[in-house]
Formats: structure tokens, sequence, C-alpha cells
């Protein structure tokens, strides 16, 4: 710069400025400018940042304790009275429960308080009796101590959702119910313990008895028909446009296409499904089969667009030089191309089968959005995914669903988060640069 | 029930690829053998694998078509069969009536419950059923056995040393490729012709004109076409206007945060601070949208709610702003890393030169670096609202369903998306314009994200071909 005399030139010329001046002037305008800008840009990362922040609070603080389960213990007398060995199905379980709670508190009398004293274990727990009782017969005529779950409302009261000082009208546990939980509280007979059931069972209508297995094992049947599906053709798409075709318009609207796909919002995939696997080709509703075939086509294009990058990044010299000994252009590249590629390929595939887990839109237009108990044994069974169980009890008004839905959440978010890692992995495993 | 079991689909299969494994084996030994005569196996064309992979394939391929023809063409010529051999009064009931019917008696040859008694003809049907369908089995397990023993006898017979094994082998893989990478083509005919046909459909009913520029929206209404007023409950305006808003307020939020954060990742950030963030920021882009939706109608909707509550303002709890600002957070990724990536493009020369004249940091960014990398950026930015537009989960969770022309982002308004979900989720019939409405939307959608789709494409090429 420019400044070894300026004193002088100032005060020789004082109507026409020079030029440093005009720059010096305006410098601390324009460093504030610079440094307000740099601002910005670093609170838009923050701010981004923070929103990841909040959401991944949001969803932890609401779904931890989704993991614990209220339990109750009770003290139960197999009657052989209500129970028929030969056919349990068709026996008064429910009414056993009922009798041992009012064994418990043999004050309650008006049928009111009944009603309230039976509300307070999970309408599960008849359930849980047939069952004991399926398996070992031997059981009926003897008192045992048994945990059952509790209901919604008590595990709610337990984890503190629902507070005591809140007016009894505004509550869902009254007071009196209160008084029950507390003796059995004192007695030590209810506690939370690691819910089970949450990893076992499948949908319910109580949120005490709703499981994630069904919805898993759902996604587990879609996303491997997807893989299998989208795999080899993606990667067979990916080599023939890299490797073997030629260079004219038809190539170019393939490509074109493929790039068109890949941004096609899913719901139309959906629509997709909706018209041709299931009214034209009359696939079963709700099925894993149609749903790993929509998501299939949806994953292609990922695929394949991550596939041909793969193989641009094979040197051509590898090529030439596998030509030159006398192979094949079909040996060259099964021999020689596609194993250096294959890392790069599979580590696509990993990113395009995260991405069709937490795919929710298309499923619901192919009818995987029913609500189903049973777990799913097929491509053929009606079933429903993980994203969409939890599209489905996000809509239950029930506290206890809130919960559940965060703790699904989470599950699927560990899930993401192993399958991506997986693609890491073998990314900085195997990825050579040339 | 033994021979029903033995020549079951999935064992067929089976015992094919048994078959295509000895033939493999058989091809090999034969191409050896023969080689062996005249003395080396370079005397041969190929190398003795490709006798065995073609001699496999001859065994494989042909009996593979025929029974995937089969297993798409048997259960209509059964049906037809059958049908022919129901007594006339049930054959003469009108088409629903009929498919129930067969219902019955497909559910009666799988074991399943049946809806009401059983006739005795029906019963008699599903017992025909049952026999063509053991037939069946047999005749296509012999088809399908004695074409592939037919197929690798012959093609063993001709191996010689002059066979090209190889040529044959690599053009029965070309045309597999060739198959595989056609499928885009048929991916997007379907698409359009599943939509545009469900939407003609719609538009024989409704005219296109009133669909498009109709102002009220009330399709669960109109329950029959010749209803007085059911064609003013199909004017998608005020769906479109909610689309736009909720679109409009999402990129409001992500392109001012994205744009900003790619430049100070890419800009000023140190190389351990951008090693952090780049991924993290990417993460929101990994989050599913059903999570999202969540996260919208159980925090922000509330928390939005509540805020408009203390300035006493009536917020909805279904508001397009809370839909339109998780949706903006979903978006901020695709805009930072498709910008961060043009902001890198642009050559340091051009960074240097304006230092160098004394301007600024940010001077050069505003001045030179972005008005370079603009058609980048707007393509990224085009491809981002083509992905708002599109979609569903969060406003499904988060928007309302009624549909209100307004400009108060506040209030509810519903989205092209919720609209197809909510009218085809459920068993709807196929006929209503209720349902075939939901293809026109569709049909609307795929147009507009193709055209902002192509634009965007296009515009971030040709930049690109501008510094490479």
């Amino acid at each position: 710069m420019n400044n070894t005399e300026p004193e002088q030139t100032d005060a020789a010329q004082p109507e026409s400025p020079r030029t440093i001046d005009i720059v010096n002037k305006g410098l601390a305008k324009r460093y504030g400018r610079e440094k307000r800008f740099k601002m910005y840009g670093f609170f838009a990362v923050a701010i981004s940042l923070s929103f990841l922040a909040l959401l991944f609070l949001t969803i932890f603080s609401n779904g931890y304790s989704a993991f614990y389960q209220t339990y109750v213990k009770l003290e139960v007398f197999f009657d052989p009275a209500d129970i028929d060995v030969d056919d349990p199905a068709n026996s008064n379980f429910p009414g056993l429960v009922k009798k041992t709670l009012r064994s418990e508190f043999p004050d309650v009398k008006k049928r009111k308080e009944k009603k309230k004293l039976y509300s307070l274990v999970s309408s599960g727990a008849a359930f849980q009796l047939q069952r004991m009782i399926e398996q070992q017969p031997e059981l009926v005529g003897s008192t045992m101590t048994i945990e059952v779950p509790a209901d919604d409302d008590v595990d709610m009261f337990m984890k503190g959702n629902i507070s005591r000082d809140v007016p009894e009208n505004e509550r869902r546990i009254s007071d009196r119910q209160l008084d029950w939980i507390d003796k059995w509280l004192k007695e030590g007979r209810i506690a939370k313990r690691f819910n089970t059931t949450f990893f076992t069972s499948g949908d319910s209508r109580e949120p005490e008895l709703a499981g994630i297995l069904g919805a898993l094992t759902g996604s587990i049947f879609t996303l491997a028909l997807t893989l299998l599906l989208s795999f080899p053709v993606g990667v067979a798409a990916a080599m023939y446009l890299e490797e073997f075709a030629p260079r004219n318009r038809w190539i170019d609207l393939v490509e074109v296409n493929i790039n068109n796909l890949a941004a096609v919002p899913s719901i139309v995939f959906g629509l997709l499904g909706l018209a041709v696997f299931i009214n034209f080709f009359h696939l079963p509703r709700s099925a894993p089969l149609v749903g790993g075939l929509v998501l299939t086509l949806m994953t292609l294009p990922v695929i394949i667009i991550a596939s041909r990058a793969s193989l641009q990044s094979v040197p051509p010299s590898i090529r030439e030089a596998a030509l030159g000994v006398g192979a094949s252009k079909v040996q060259t590249v099964l021999h020689h191309v596609l194993p250096l590629a294959l890392p790069g390929m599979l580590t696509g595939t990993i990113i395009g089968i995260a991405r069709a887990l937490g795919e929710t839109a298309p499923l619901l237009m192919i009818g995987m959005v029913a609500f189903i108990v049973d777990i799913p044994k097929g491509f053929t069974d009606p079933a429903t995914a993980l994203p969409v169980q939890i599209f489905l009890w996000a809509d239950s008004p029930e506290r206890g669903f809130v919960e559940r839905t965060s703790a699904a959440i989470i599950v699927l978010l560990v899930l993401l988060v192993v399958i991506n890692s997986l693609a890491v992995i073998l990314r900085n495993r195997f990825e050579r640069r040339w | 029930m033994l021979k029903q079991r033995l020549m079951s689909p999935l064992v067929l299969i089976l015992i094919l690829l048994c078959l295509t494994g000895v033939s493999y084996q058989l091809g090999r030994t034969r191409a050896l053998s023969v080689a062996k005569k005249l003395g080396a196996v370079k005397t041969l064309h190929s190398r003795p694998v490709y006798y065995g992979v073609l001699t496999a394939l001859w065994c494989g391929l042909p009996a593979l078509f025929v029974f995937v023809a089969w297993q798409v063409c048997e259960p209509v010529i059964m049906t037809k069969l059958v049908v022919a051999q129901l007594p006339e009064e049930i054959r003469t009931l009108p088409e629903n009536r009929l498919n129930l019917a067969l219902n019955d008696i497909k559910n009666l040859v799988s074991g399943n419950i049946v809806s009401s008694e059983i006739k005795p003809e029906i019963e008699e049907a599903a017992n025909l059923y049952k026999n063509l369908q053991a037939t069946g089995n047999v005749a296509l397990g012999v088809v399908i056995l004695s074409l592939a023993l037919i197929g690798a006898f012959f093609s063993r017979q001709r191996i010689t040393h002059v066979l090209r094994a190889r040529n044959h082998v690599e053009n029965v893989f070309t045309f597999f490729l060739i198959a595989c990478s056609t499928f885009a083509i048929f991916t997007t005919i379907g698409i359009v012709l599943s939509v545009l046909f469900e939407a003609i459909r719609f538009f024989k009913v409704i005219p296109i004109s009133d669909f498009l520029f109709g102002l009220e929206w009330s399709p669960q209404m109109a329950i029959r076409s010749d209803q007085v007023g059911s064609s003013g409950a199909f004017g998608a305006i005020p769906v479109f206007a909610g689309t736009a808003m909720i679109s409009g307020i999402a990129m409001f939020v992500a392109v001012p945060l994205g744009l900003m954060s790619a430049i100070y990742l890419s800009e000023y950030a140190g190389k351990s601070f951008r090693s952090v963030a780049k991924p993290l920021l990417e993460i929101l882009a990994g989050i599913p949208t059903v999570v999202y939706g969540f996260f919208a109608a159980l925090t922000v909707a509330p928390f939005i709610r509540n805020m408009g509550g203390t300035f006493g303002l009536d917020v909805s709890s279904e508001s397009a702003l809370a839909a339109g600002l998780v949706m903006g957070i979903m978006i901020i990724p695709f805009i930072s890393s498709l910008s961060d990536d043009v902001i890198n493009a642009v050559p340091q020369a051009m960074r240097d030169g304006a230092l160098a004249l004394g301007a600024t940091k940010s001077e050069t960014i505003k001045q030179v670096v972005i008005p370079a990398a603009l058609p980048g950026i707007v393509g990224g930015v085009l491809l981002a609202a083509s992905r708002a537009i599109g979609e569903t989960m969060i406003v499904v969770m988060a928007a309302g369903l009624a549909a209100n022309l307004t400009a108060n982002p506040l209030q509810a308004v519903t989205t092209v998306t919720v609209q197809i979900v909510t009218l085809l989720v459920g068993d709807q019939e196929f006929d209503s314009p209720k349902t075939l409405v939901a293809f026109a939307l569709g049909l609307v959608l795929f147009i507009v994200t193709l055209m902002l789709n192509i634009i965007a494409l296009y515009v971030v090429r040709k930049y690109r071909e501008q510094y490479e």
C-alpha cells in the first residue's frame, strides 16, 4: 500500500481526494460487512445443525422411556372352576384376572370402582395367563406370582407423564386408582423393567401391548426383495451403459430417463405400483412382494448412477492392458473392471437400500398401511413396514403411542446409522484412489 | 397329493437349477475330451468353461421362458375353463357377482374360509379347478424338464473344437445387460401410462378445465358423477395454491440457510470444522421424512401455535407454516451440498483475481464466485423445489385436509400429495371420480416435477461444461 507520504498530498489537493483515501474511508464499513457476512454463514450452519440437534433431542427425550414398561406382580390362583384345560381359548381368563384383582382389594364393592380397578392392568394380562395354561396345563389349581403389564395410563403415571398435582377430573387416573398404585408401590409389586413386548410383538390397539416386530419383519421382507432385484439389474444396467453402449440418441434418452427417475417424487412410484401391480396384475394388496417391486423401481436409478460413477473411476489403463493381452470386451469387464468397481457399487446399493428403508409414501399407496397384528411369514402375507408403523402410531391419540412412535423412530434411526456406517466402512476399506 | 407336491413350482425350479449345474459339467467335460482327442486344450476355440456355460444356458433358458409364460397365462386359462364348466345361471351372472363366485372357488381350492355356505356347483367347480391345476402342474413339469434335457443334450452334441462358444455366451450376456438397461424406459412408460389412463378416465367425467381452474375442492362430496354440483367439487386451484404456499415457505427457509451454509463451509470454515459440519448437515438429508412429519406434528406445530397465541394470533394447529418450516429443514442439505459442489468448481484463479484487486473475501464471494456459480445454484434450487412439491409424509402428518384458498400461512392448507394419499388410502372402488382424481393430481405432480428436473439438469450440465 502506498501510504508513505499521505499528509503532503492531502494538503496540496484538498478538493480531489486520492483513491486510497476513499478506500480507507470505506474500509471500516467494508470490514464490518465482511465480518457480518461471515457471521451470517456461521449462523446458517449453526441454525441448521441446531435443528438437527433439536430433532434428535425431541425424539430421544420422548422415546427412551418406551424401552421400559410398568409391570404389576399379581398373586394368581388358577381356579379349576374358571379354566377348561382342554379348551383354554374358551376359558374365562379376563374373569380370572378380575377375580385376582378383587381379592387384592376386598374393600372395593361398587360397580364403578371395580371397573376402575380392572383398568389398572392391561387387557393383555388375560392372554398372558391363557398362554401359560396352554403351555403348562398342570398349573391349574396352583397359585403363582405373575408379572403382568400395567395399563398404559398406569405406565404413563409411573413414567411421570401424568402428574398427581393435576385436579382429578383432568387426569386419566383417579385418586382412588392412585391409592391402589401407592399400595402396590409400597409393597414393591409394581415396577418398571425392560420392555421386551416392544421387540417381540406386532401392532396392537393397546400401547402397552404394541410392538415393532411385525413392522420390522415386513420391512425386512420388502428390503430383501428390493436388494435381490435392484442390485443385479442395477449393476448390469450400469455396466452396459458405461462399458458397452454405443454413443447414440437412444442411449442418451436412457441416460436422461434414469436421471429423471431419480428425482421423481416417491408417491408417483406408489401410484405406478397401485395402477400396474395391483389393479393390472392383481398382485395381493398390502404384500411385501408389491412393496419390494415398487421400492426396486425407486432404488434402481440410485444404484445405476452410483455404479456408473464407480465404473468411471476405474482407470482406462486397466481395460487397455486386459484388451492388450487378448481378452474379449466381456472378459475385460467381468474379470478386471467389475471387481475393481464392486466396492463402490456396493456402497451405492447400501445407500439406496437405506433410503428405501425410510420410504413411506409409496407403501401407503399399495396398502401396506393396514392394522396388522400378525407377524408376516412370507412375501405375500399382509404386512406393514417400520416407517409406515411410525406413521400409523403417530396418528394415535394415546400418550403411550407418542412414546412408542418415538421409540420406533429411534430403532429406525439406529438401523439407518448401522447401514450407512457399513457403507462408510466398505468405502474406506476398499476404495482405491488411482 | 404327493404328485402335486413333487411338481410344485419351487421344486421344479430347484430341479431345473440342478439340471443346469449338471449340464455345465457335461459341456465342460465334453469340451475337454474333444480337446484331448486333438491333443491340447489350446486347440479349442474357447476356454472349456464357455462350453459348459453354453450348455447350461441351452438347458436352463428355454425352460425358464416356458415356465414364466406358463405362470403368467395359467390363471387366466384355468379361470376360463372353470367358468365354461359352471352351470348356466352362474355363468350369466353380472361380472362382479361372477367374480365373487370365482373368489369362492379359489378360496375353496386354497383351503381358506369361504364367505357363504358352499353350494354344490361351486364345490364341483373347485374340484375341477384343483384337478386342472394338478394336471397343469404335471404337464408343466414334463414340458419343462424335457425341454431342459433336450436343450442340454443337443447343445452337448454340437460341441466341437470350432464351436465359437465364447461368442455365443457373450452375446447372451450382452443381451441381458441391454435388457436391464431398458428398465428405466419401461418404468417411465409405466408411470406415464398408468397415471395418464386413469387421469383420462377422470377427465371424461369432469372436464379438464374444471379441474385445472375450478376454485372449489371437496372430492368427498361427489358420490355420483351426475350429482348436482359434483363438477364444482373438483376444482384443484386451492390444492395447487396450498402446495405452492408450503413449498414456498420451505424454499424461503432452505435457500438462505442452505446457500449461506455452503458459502461458509466452502469459503470460510477451517478444514476440521468443515469435516465435522458437512457430514452432520448431510445427516439431515438421510433422516426419513416420516420422522420429520412426526417432529412437525409433535413439536413444531404446537410451538408455532403457542407463539402465535402469545402474540394474539389465531394459528391453526395444522398451519402451513409448521409444515413448510420443517420441510425447509429437510431441504437445507440438498441446497447446501449442491451449492457446495458448484462453488468448489469455480476456478481458484477467479477468486485470486478479485482478491488481488483488493476486494474483501465477502465481496469476492458476492461479486465473483456467486455470479459464476449461479447457474449451478439455480439448478440446485430447482431440484430442491421439485423435491418440496413432491414431498409427502411431512405434509400428510402436519398439514391439513381441508382445501382453503388462502394466503395466510397460519391457516391450514392442503397439498397435492396429501390429497392423493387421503383419496387412495383405504378400500375404494376404482371407478368413481373420487379415486380417479388422485391420478389426475398425480399426473400434474409428475409433469411439474419432471419439468423442474429437466430444466435443473439442463442448467447444471450446461454450467459444468463451462469450466471443464
